[in-house]
C-alpha cells in the first residue's frame, strides 16, 4: 500500500478457478459498496481468475499453490491486518452471496457490537434448502456451535463473514486450512478467544458460473468429517487472543 | 548357522548405508539417529541371539521371535506417526511461505505500479476506467500455474 489512506472496508474473495463468475461478482460488489476495497485471493487457479480479477479492477493476491478456502482466507486476513483495515468481509467468489447483504452484515458488527458476523442462509431471509445427511450435519453443527458461541447460529458453514479488527488479528494468525476448518473451526477459535459472534440472515442466490465445489455424493461423508472437525476443534486448547474466554 | 551370518551382514549393511546417507547429507541426523540405534540393536541381537531369549523370558513372552515382531511393529508405527507429524509441520510451513510469497508479490507489483487499482485509485472501478495495461504484461505471463 502506498501513501493513500486505506479505506476501512476490505472485501476478500477467495477464488479458485472462478473466471466465469468473478467479473460479475466484482462489478456488483463495487456498485453496492463503492468505497470498499476488493481483494481477490487467487487460490492457485489454473484458469484466468487472476487476470479476470485484475481487469475488473480488484486487487489480486496470487497464491502459488492451492491452499483451500482456509488458506486463501488466512492470506486475506494477513493482508487486511498488515494494511490496517478495520473490517474484512469474506464473500464467496461464485456469486452466491448478494452484494446488497454485505452492507447489512457489516452494519451488524456495529449494531450488535460483534467481532464476527455471519451471513446465515437459514435465518429467515431467502430460500436455501439442503437435504439428507448434509442437513442433519448442519443442524447438529448449528446446535453445538450455538452453545459454544453463546448465541443462536443457524448456518455455521457459511462462507459469508464480516470480521472487525480484533477478529482480523486473530484470524491472520490462526485460520485453519483444513476441510471445514475455515467455517466450523474458525468459529470455535473465535468464540474461545472471547470474540462475540452474531449472525444476520442473508439471501442465497444460485451460483453465477463454474461448478460447485461440493459434490452432492459426498454429503454423507460431510456429516462424519464435520463432527470430527468440531470435536477436535473443541478439544484444542483455546487460542491466545485479544480477550479472555467468555 | 549361516542364517545368522547372513542376517548379521544385513544389519551391518544397513548401518553402513545410513552412515553413507548421513555423510552425503541425504538424511538429516534427527531422522537417522533412530535408525542407527535400531540397526545397532539388531546387530547386537543378531550376534547374540541369546539376548532376545532372555528378554522374552523376562517380559513373559513364550516365543522370542514374537517379541521381535511385536517390537518391530511398534517401532514402525512410531516412525510412521513421526513422519506424519513432520509432514504436517512441513505443510504448515509451506502454507505460511505461500502466503508470504503471495503478499510479497502483491507488494512488489504495487511498488512497480503495475497493480491496477493501486496505480489509479484506492477504490476499484469498472473495466472502463482502469484499462488493463498491467494485466497483459505482468498479470498474465507471470503466473505459471
Amino acid at each position: 500500500m502506498t501513501g493513500d489512506r486505506p479505506p476501512n472496508l476490505l472485501i476478500v474473495l477467495p477464488a479458485w478457478n472462478e473466471e466465469e463468475a468473478l467479473p460479475g461478482v466484482l462489478r456488483e460488489l463495487h456498485e453496492a459498496l463503492p468505497t470498499a476495497d476488493l481483494l481477490v485471493v487467487n487460490d492457485g487457479s489454473t484458469d484466468r481468475t487472476s487476470a479476470v480479477a485484475r481487469r475488473a479492477g480488484a486487487m489480486v493476491v496470487d497464491l502459488p499453490l492451492n491452499l483451500g478456502v482456509g488458506g486463501a482466507m488466512r492470506a486475506g486476513y494477513k493482508f487486511a491486518a498488515r494494511n490496517d483495515y478495520d473490517i474484512a468481509v469474506q464473500v464467496d467468489a461464485d456469486g452466491q452471496h448478494a452484494p446488497a447483504d454485505v452492507a447489512r452484515v457489516v452494519g451488524a458488527l456495529a449494531t450488535e457490537q460483534a467481532d464476527v458476523v455471519i451471513g446465515a442462509r437459514f435465518a429467515g431471509t431467502g430460500s436455501y434448502e439442503v437435504g439428507g445427511p448434509r442437513r442433519w450435519a448442519m443442524k447438529l453443527l448449528s446446535l453445538s456451535l450455538s452453545k459454544v458461541a453463546g448465541t443462536r447460529l443457524t448456518d455455521t458453514t457459511s462462507g459469508f463473514k464480516a470480521s472487525n479488527r480484533r477478529a482480523i488479528t486473530l484470524f491472520a494468525a490462526d485460520y485453519p486450512a483444513e476441510y471445514l476448518g475455515d467455517t466450523i473451526e474458525s468459529l470455535v477459535i473465535a468464540s474461545r478467544a472471547g470474540l462475540t459472534i452474531r449472525q444476520v440472515g442473508v439471501e442465497m442466490r444460485p451460483r453465477q458460473g463454474g461448478t460447485p465445489s461440493h459434490n452432492p455424493a459426498k454429503a454423507a461423508l460431510f456429516l462424519g468429517r464435520a463432527v470430527l472437525a468440531l470435536v477436535i476443534a473443541l478439544s484444542r486448547p483455546a487460542a491466545t487472543a485479544a480477550g479472555e474466554k467468555s | 548357522m549361516s542364517g545368522y551370518y547372513f542376517a548379521w551382514a544385513c544389519c551391518l549393511a544397513l548401518v553402513v548405508f545410513l552412515v553413507v546417507l548421513l555423510r552425503r547429507r541425504r538424511l538429516r541426523e534427527k531422522y537417522a539417529l533412530t535408525w542407527i540405534v535400531v540397526a545397532l540393536g539388531v546387530c547386537v541381537l543378531g550376534a547374540f541371539p541369546g539376548v532376545i531369549e532372555n528378554i522374552a523370558t523376562a517380559v513373559g513372552v513364550v516365543t522370542p521371535s514374537n517379541l521381535l515382531f511385536a517390537m518391530a511393529l511398534i517401532l514402525l508405527l512410531a516412525v510412521c506417526i513421526q513422519l506424519s507429524v513432520e509432514i504436517t509441520g512441513l505443510e504448515e510451513e509451506t502454507r505460511t511461505l505461500a502466503e508470504e510469497l503471495a503478499l510479497l508479490r502483491f507488494d512488489v507489483e504495487t511498488l512497480q505500479g503495475s497493480n491496477a487499482p493501486e496505480g489509479t485509485s484506492t477504490a476499484p472501478d469498472g473495466a472502463t476506467t482502469t484499462p488493463d495495461g498491467p494485466t497483459g504484461s505482468s498479470g498474465g505471463s507471470r503466473r505459471g500455474a
